[in-house]
C-alpha cells in the first residue's frame, strides 16, 4: 500500500492569535508522530495476550443461555426440572431473581438480564445454566422446557407504525415508536425558495454488523467477602460496573470490573450485556467462578450494530452549489431494545452540518421497536447513513448543475472556527486539502466522466467527532482521568481506565507520557481498564480516546515534570526553566553535561517531596449547543474525509471489482502515523464491506399461521463480509490540521474514514454505468436491476420510492447563529404537526 | 457453532478395511476424507456420527496416475484439491478441471479436501446450513428432524442444493469414479452418480467407498466452468456451469452443459445442447441456445443472492462458458 504524509501542515494565521496551545513543531517530538511499534505488539503476536476467553480460575464452571426461539411470545411457563436433574449441571438462573434492568442509556433501560415474562426477538436470553463442562451446560439448555404464547412479530418500521399494540416496550413516544426527533434550525422553506435547484431523494441504508474476530467472553468471580471481580471483553468498563451495580443491587465499592484486551469491537462491545450480568449472578448464586464465552451465533444476536434507516433528503442549492436548506427525515430500525437508539437517532441528524456550509436545516428523526437483535453503536455510529445519503445526493446535484462534485464540495466547505446551523463548533478543518489530494492522486480531473462504459470513478467525503462531548449520564466530573506513579527506579506507571480494543489506547498513554517526561515509551508500565485501579475513563466509543485519555495523560504528565523539574533545579542548581526533559536523563539546555537520569531525578524528587504520583484529567468544553437533543454531535474536534473509489463494472451482470481506492484523513496530527494508516486502511476495508455486501438481513416466512422471524445468516460463512482477496489497493494520505483541543493537535482516526467508502462506490457506480443506487449495500443484484429497469425505459435507478407517514411532533425551533440564536430553542409559531411523506 | 460431539475415530490403512470397518460398525458410521464439510456440519449439529472413519492413512487412495491423451488418467479419491490444482499434467491435460478445482472454498481449505469429499459434498440450503438453535427456531426442515422444506413448504421433497464446482465440470467432460464395497467394485459415469433430491442426493450407496476418479482421454474437446459467488474465494457457488464442446471443425459435434448451484444435482441444459449439436459455430447460435438455459435454472431461496437475479444469470453464465470452449 503507498502511504504519503504531508509533514507539518498546519495552517499559518490562527498559530499567531495563539490558537494551537498543543501545538509544537514536528521537528521537536521525539515520540510523537513516529511510527513505533505498540506498547502491547510483543505480547499480541506471540499469543500471550490475556483475552477473556483465555483465563480461567479453579472450580470454575461454565456457563450457557438459553435463547429465545421465538420472535415475540409471552412465557406462560419454564420448567427447568430435566436441565436440574442432569449430571454435572450445578446451577440455574432465570429472569425472576434478577427483577432490576439495565440498559446503556438511562433514558432506556429496558433491558432483563433474562427474560420474566416476554422474549422480543430470536436469541433473546432466557435461562443460564452453569455446569462443570461447556457441553453439560449446553445440553441443559436444550432440556429447558419454555411455554410460549405468541404475540404478533413487528419486523419493520411500518409494521411498528401500523401495530401500535401490543407495544414491545411500554415506554417510549407512542405505540412502537421509540422516538421522535424534530429540530428546526432556520427557515428551510425559505431556503429552498431561494435555491436554484431543489431536489428530493430517498435512501435506505440496510443494517450490518461488527464482526469482531473475538467473540464476546467473561468470567466472573463472587468471592467470600460478597466481592465480584469480572473480567470481560467489554469496551465500557465503566458503564458495565454501573449497570452491574443496578442490577445485583450491590454496592459499586463491591464490584470489580475488569476490560481484557479486545479482539476487536467495532462498539459491538459498548453495551452491558446479559452474560456479563447473569455470570456475576450465577457465580453469586453458586460460589464458583463462571465463565461464559459466546458462540458466533450468540454474537450476531448481541449486535447493536448499524441501525437499517430508511431516509429523505431533499436540498436546495445555488447554481454554483451553494447548500440554501437541507430537510432530513431518518427512519431507524431499532430492533428489540433502546441500547444507544436514542443517540443513534440524534446522530442521523447531528453531523450533516460539519462538512459544508448549510444555511437553512430541518432534522426529524424516528426510531420503531421491532423484534429483531438490538441495533446501536458501530464504528461511525449513527452518522453513516445520513452520509451516505447526503454524499450520493450532493453528487446527483453535481450532475444536475454539470459541476464537478469535487470542485462543488471545495467552494462550501464549513468554515474553521465557526458554528454551524445547529452549533456545532467546527475546529481546525482538513476537509479541503483531502480532497485535493484524493483528486489529484486518482488523476480525477482527467478520467471522471471519461473513462470508458463500465469503469468509473466516485468521490465522497465525511466528518466524524473526536469523542462525545457529553457522557452518556450526566454529570459533572472528568470524561478521562489519568494517574501517573514515578518509581524510584524511574518506572513510571500509568493508571487509567481506557480501553485498549486493539486501536492502540493503551500505546497512545505511553506515547504522550513518554514523550512529556523524555522516556522509552516501551519502558513504561501501562495498567488500564480496571475499576478498582483505574481512575475513570468513561470507554472506547466515539472516538474519545486519544484526544481525551491523551489530554488528561499530558496534564498528568506536564504536573510530575513539574515535581520533577523542581527536585532537579535545585540539586543541579539549574534554573528550572532550563532543564529539558530527553532520553531518559534531565539535562541543563545551556550545558547539556549538567545532567541526571531520569530515575536519579525521580529519587530526587522523593527525598524533596515525598512519593510522587500526580494525576491528570480532561473535560471536553462546553457546547454550544443548549437546545434539548444538542447534547449529540458536539465534539471537542472533528475530523474530516475523502475518498475516491476506482471501479469496473460488469454491465451485463452487474458484478464489479474495485481496482482501487484514494483516501485522505485530516487526523489533526499522528500521534503514531503507523496506528493512523492502520485505522484509515481498517476503515477503508469496513466501509467496502458495507458497501459491498453486508447485511443483517432477517428471514421473513409464514407457515400455517406461524411467522418465523430470525435473523438470515448468523454465520461468518453466511454473513458476508469481503476477505483478504477482495481488498482492493489502497493509496492513504494522512493531512494533519493541528486541532487546538488535541494533544499536540491530534484528532480521531478511527472511525471517520470508513463514512466516504459507501457513497463513493455508488457514486462510482453512476460514473461507470449511470444508474444510482440508492441502497445500501451496492450489490451486483441492486446493479443489475438498476440497468434492466434503465434498459426498459424505466428509472435509472434502484432504491426505495418513499417513507412512511409519520405524525411528527412540534419542531424545536433553533434560531442558526446567523439570525441571532444562542443555541437554546425558541417558542415554535408552527402550527399543529403536519403529516408529510407516505401516500396518504 | 459448538465443539464436535464425542465419536469413535477410526484409521485404517488400506480401502478393504475402511470398507470392513464401515460394514462392521452399524448405521451411524461413516467416511471423512478431509473434513472441511463433514466437521464443521457435526459442529452445527445437522451431521452426526458414531463412527468417523478416517480416509487419511488409506495410501492407496491419493495420487494421480496415467495419460490423459491415452485416456487412462486417474486420481484417487484422497487427493486434495490443492495437489490437483498444482500437478502440471493435470493442468496440461485438463484446464478447464484445474479451474473448478482453484474455484472451491479458499486455498487453505484446498490443502485439506479432497477430489473424494468434494464430489460426494452434502447438499445445502439457506434453512439447513444453521446451528442447531437456529433450526430450532424454524423447527427444523425435512433434510433434519423437520416436517417440512422450508424452501417450497407444499413439496414432499428436499431442495436442498448440489454446491460443489467439481461436479457440472466432471458431469460434463465424462469422468466417471469407481466405487468400492464388500461385494466389489463398480465404475460409473459421474453424471450419474447424482439423484433430483435434496435428501438422497447420492445413487451411491451409504456402503461404498469412493475410490478413484477416472478423466476422459484429453485432446479433441475444450471444457470451461464459470462460478457465481459473492466473494472473491470461500463462497459456495450459486450458480456454476460446466460446459463441454467436441468440435468438428467449425461444426459442433456435441456438447454438454450442466448447471450446478441451482437444483439438488446438475442440471442438464438439454434444449440448449440440442441447438447446439451438429451446428456451425457463430455467436448468434451461442447466444440463442445459451438463452434456452433461462427455463431449466429453476433457482429457488436456498442460498445467497437473490432468486431471480440467479435465473437471469444462468443464460449469460452459460453462454459465456460455452464461448470460451468455442474461443469466441
Amino acid at each position: 500500500m503507498a502511504a504519503e504524509s504531508n509533514g507539518a501542515a498546519n495552517q499559518p494565521g490562527t498559530a499567531d492569535q495563539g490558537y494551537y496551545r498543543h501545538d509544537t513543531p514536528q521537528q521537536d517530538l521525539r515520540v510523537i508522530g513516529k511510527p513505533l511499534r505498540k506498547v502491547d505488539a510483543r505480547t499480541k503476536v506471540t499469543g500471550r495476550t490475556g483475552y477473556a476467553d483465555n483465563l480461567s480460575l479453579p472450580r470454575m464452571v461454565y456457563m450457557k443461555l438459553l435463547r429465545s426461539t421465538q420472535a415475540h411470545a409471552r412465557i406462560r411457563s419454564i420448567d427447568t426440572s430435566a436441565a436440574a436433574a442432569m449430571p454435572g449441571v450445578v446451577g440455574i438462573l432465570l429472569g425472576s431473581e434478577l427483577p432490576n434492568q439495565f440498559g446503556i442509556l438511562p433514558v432506556s433501560n429496558d433491558e432483563h438480564t433474562l427474560a420474566i415474562d416476554r422474549v422480543r426477538f430470536v436469541g433473546d436470553p432466557v435461562a443460564a445454566v452453569a455446569a462443570l463442562d461447556e457441553e453439560t451446560a449446553w445440553a441443559a439448555c436444550r432440556a429447558i422446557v419454555v411455554d410460549y404464547e405468541p404475540l404478533p412479530v413487528i419486523g419493520s418500521p411500518a409494521e411498528a407504525l401500523a401495530t401500535p399494540e401490543p407495544r414491545i416496550h411500554d415506554y417510549g413516544d407512542e405505540g412502537n415508536v421509540h422516538k421522535y426527533v424534530n429540530l428546526q434550525f432556520g427557515d428551510v422553506e425559505r431556503g429552498f425558495a431561494e435555491s436554484d435547484l431543489v431536489r428530493q431523494d430517498v435512501f435506505f441504508f440496510e443494517g450490518n454488523t461488527h464482526l469482531p474476530m473475538e467473540q464476546h467472553a467473561c468470567l466472573a468471580d463472587y468471592d467470600k467477602d460478597h466481592k465480584v471481580t469480572i473480567h470481560s471483553s467489554t469496551q465500557t468498563p465503566h458503564y458495565l460496573h454501573k449497570a452491574l451495580t443496578k442490577v445485583l443491587a450491590m454496592p459499586a465499592s463491591n464490584i470489580r470490573v475488569i476490560a481484557c484486551p479486545n479482539g476487536g469491537g467495532f462498539g459491538g462491545k459498548s453495551d452491558p450485556f446479559n452474560h456479563e450480568v447473569a455470570a456475576c449472578a450465577m457465580s453469586r448464586k453458586i460460589g464458583r467462578p463462571v465463565k461464559c464465552s459466546l458462540t458466533r451465533e450468540e454474537v450476531f444476536h448481541c449486535h447493536r450494530g448499524r441501525h437499517p434507516v430508511l431516509m429523505k433528503a431533499k436540498i436546495g442549492v445555488r447554481k454554483d452549489g451553494e447548500i440554501q436548506a437541507l430537510d432530513f427525515e431518518s427512519h431507524l430500525d431499532g430492533g428489540a431494545f433502546g441500547s444507544y437508539g436514542v443517540a443513534s437517532t440524534f446522530y442521523t441528524g447531528a453531523l450533516q452540518t460539519v462538512t459544508y456550509q448549510l444555511k437553512n436545516y430541518h432534522f426529524r428523526g424516528a426510531r420503531y421497536f421491532t423484534n429483531k437483535a438490538p441495533c446501536g453503536p458501530k464504528r461511525g455510529h449513527g452518522t453513516v447513513q445520513p452520509r451516505f445519503a447526503l454524499e450520493c445526493l450532493l453528487d446527483k446535484v453535481a450532475c444536475d448543475l454539470d459541476l464537478d462534485p469535487a470542485e462543488m464540495r471545495l467552494r462550501h466547505l464549513a468554515k474553521r472556527g465557526e458554528l454551524t446551523a445547529n452549533f456545532m463548533r467546527i475546529g481546525s478543518m482538513g476537509l479541503g486539502e483531502c480532497i485535493e489530494k484524493v483528486v489529484a492522486g486518482s488523476g480525477w480531473k482527467e478520467r471522471r466522466g471519461k473513462l470508458p462504459f463500465g469503469r468509473g470513478l466516485g468521490l465522497a467525503c465525511s466528518s466524524y467527532l473526536s469523542g462525545a462531548g457529553l457522557p452518556i449520564y450526566w454529570n459533572a466530573m472528568p470524561h478521562s482521568g489519568v494517574q501517573l506513579q514515578l518509581d524510584r527506579s524511574g518506572l513510571v506507571t500509568v493508571f487509567c481506565g481506557s480501553t485498549d480494543i486493539g486501536q492502540g489506547s493503551m500505546s497512545v498513554l505511553a506515547y504522550v507520557v513518554a514523550e512529556v517526561l523524555g522516556l522509552d515509551p516501551m519502558k513504561l508500565r501501562i495498567v488500564t481498564a480496571d475499576t478498582d485501579l483505574t481512575p475513570v475513563d468513561l470507554g472506547s466509543y466515539s472516538s474519545r480516546v486519544t484526544l481525551m485519555t491523551g489530554n488528561a495523560a499530558m496534564q498528568a504528565a506536564e504536573r510530575a515534570k513539574e515535581i520533577v523539574a523542581a527536585a532537579v533545579a535545585e540539586k543541579l542548581e539549574v534554573p528550572k526553566s532550563n532543564l529539558v526533559f530527553a532520553d531518559e536523563h534531565v539535562f541543563d539546555a545551556a550545558d547539556p553535561s549538567r545532567r541526571m537520569s531520569f530515575a536519579e531525578a525521580v529519587i530526587a524528587a522523593e527525598a524533596k517531596f515525598g512519593t510522587v504520583g500526580t494525576v491528570g484529567s480532561y473535560k471536553p468544553p462546553r457546547s454550544a449547543a443548549r437546545f434539548k437533543g444538542g447534547g449529540v454531535g458536539p465534539s471537542p474536534s472533528y475530523s474530516y474525509t475523502a475518498a475516491v473509489v476506482e471501479i469496473e463494472v460488469d454491465p451485463e451482470t452487474g458484478q464489479y471489482t474495485i481496482p482501487k481506492i484514494w483516501v485522505a484523513h485530516d487526523v489533526g496530527r499522528s500521534i503514531n502515523a503507523a496506528l493512523v494508516m492502520g485505522q484509515i486502511e481498517g476503515s477503508v476495508y469496513m466501509g467496502l464491506g458495507e458497501a459491498t455486501m453486508e447485511e443483517s438481513a432477517y428471514r421473513d416466512r409464514s407457515h400455517k399461521g406461524k411467522r418465523v422471524f430470525l435473523h438470515n445468516q448468523p454465520s461468518m460463512l453466511d454473513y458476508k463480509s469481503p476477505l483478504a482477496v477482495d481488498m482492493p489497493e489502497v493509496v492513504t494520505y494522512i493531512v494533519e490540521d493541528h486541532d487546538p483541543n488535541g494533544p499536540w493537535g491530534a484528532k480521531e482516526a478511527g472511525q471517520g474514514p470508513l463514512l466516504p467508502i459507501m457513497p463513493a462506490v455508488a457514486n462510482a457506480v453512476f460514473d461507470a454505468v449511470g444508474v444510482r443506487i440508492d441502497t445500501n449495500p451496492i450489490t451486483p443484484e441492486r446493479i443489475f436491476a438498476a440497468l434492466q429497469s434503465k434498459a426498459k425505459g424505466g428509472e435509472a435507478r434502484f432504491g426505495p420510492s418513499d417513507v412512511p407517514a409519520v405524525a411528527w411532533p412540534e419542531p424545536r425551533v433553533v434560531p442558526p447563529p446567523w439570525e441571532g440564536g444562542d443555541g437554546k430553542e425558541v417558542a415554535s409559531d408552527a402550527p399543529a404537526p403536519t403529516r408529510s411523506g407516505g401516500k396518504g | 457453532m459448538l465443539r464436535l460431539p464425542t465419536f469413535r475415530y477410526h484409521r485404517p490403512r488400506t480401502a478393504a478395511e475402511a470398507v470392513r470397518i464401515l460394514a462392521e460398525s452399524g448405521p451411524k458410521a461413516r467416511f471423512v476424507a478431509g473434513g472441511t464439510d463433514l466437521y464443521p456440519n457435526m459442529k452445527r449439529r445437522h451431521q452426526s456420527a458414531e463412527h468417523l472413519i478416517s480416509l487419511a492413512r488409506v495410501e492407496e487412495l491419493r495420487g494421480i496416475d496415467g495419460d490423459g491423451p491415452a485416456g487412462t488418467c486417474t486420481i484417487g479419491a484422497m487427493t486434495t484439491l490443492r495437489e490437483i490444482e498444482r500437478d502440471p499434467r493435470i493442468g496440461a491435460w485438463y484446464p478447464a478441471f484445474v479451474q473448478a478445482v482453484a474455484s472451491v472454498s479458499s486455498p487453505l481449505l484446498r490443502n485439506m479436501g479432497t477430489i473424494g469429499g468434494n464430489l460426494l459434498l452434502d447438499t445445502r440450503c439457506n434453512y439447513y446450513n444453521q446451528t442447531e438453535e437456529w433450526r430450532a427456531s424454524i423447527d427444523f426442515c425435512m433434510k433434519e428432524r423437520g416436517p417440512i422444506c422450508w424452501v417450497a413448504p407444499g413439496s414432499p421433497r428436499c431442495y436442498a442444493v448440489q454446491s460443489s464446482d467439481t461436479v457440472p465440470l466432471l458431469c460434463a467432460i465424462g469422468a466417471e469414479v469407481t466405487l468400492l464395497s464388500p461385494g466389489g467394485e463398480r465404475r460409473v459415469a459421474v453424471d450419474d452418480l447424482y439423484r433430483d433430491d435434496g435428501i438422497a442426493y447420492l445413487t451411491k450407496r451409504p456402503d461404498e467407498l469412493l475410490t478413484r476418479v477416472h478423466l476422459p482421454a484429453s485432446g479433441a474437446w475444450s471444457a470451461a466452468y464459470h462460478k457465481l459467488r459473492r466473494r472473491g474465494s470461500i463462497d459456495f457457488p450459486v450458480l456454476g456451469v460446466g460446459a463441454w464442446v467436441a468440435r468438428d471443425g467449425e461444426r459442433i459435434a456435441d456438447v454438454r452443459v450442466r448447471i450446478g448451484g441451482v437444483g439438488s444435482m446438475p442440471i442438464h441444459a438439454t434444449e440448449t445442447e440440442a441447438m447446439l449439436r451438429g451446428q456451425p459455430v457463430t455467436e448468434e447460435l451461442v447466444r440463442a441456445a445459451a438463452e434456452l438455459s433461462f427455463k431449466p435454472a429453476r433457482t429457488m431461496d436456498n442460498t445467497d443472492s437473490e432468486v431471480p437475479y440467479r435465473k437471469k444469470m444462468a443464460p449469460i453464465f452459460v453462454r459465456r462458458a460455452l464461448s470460451e470452449c468455442l474461443g469466441l
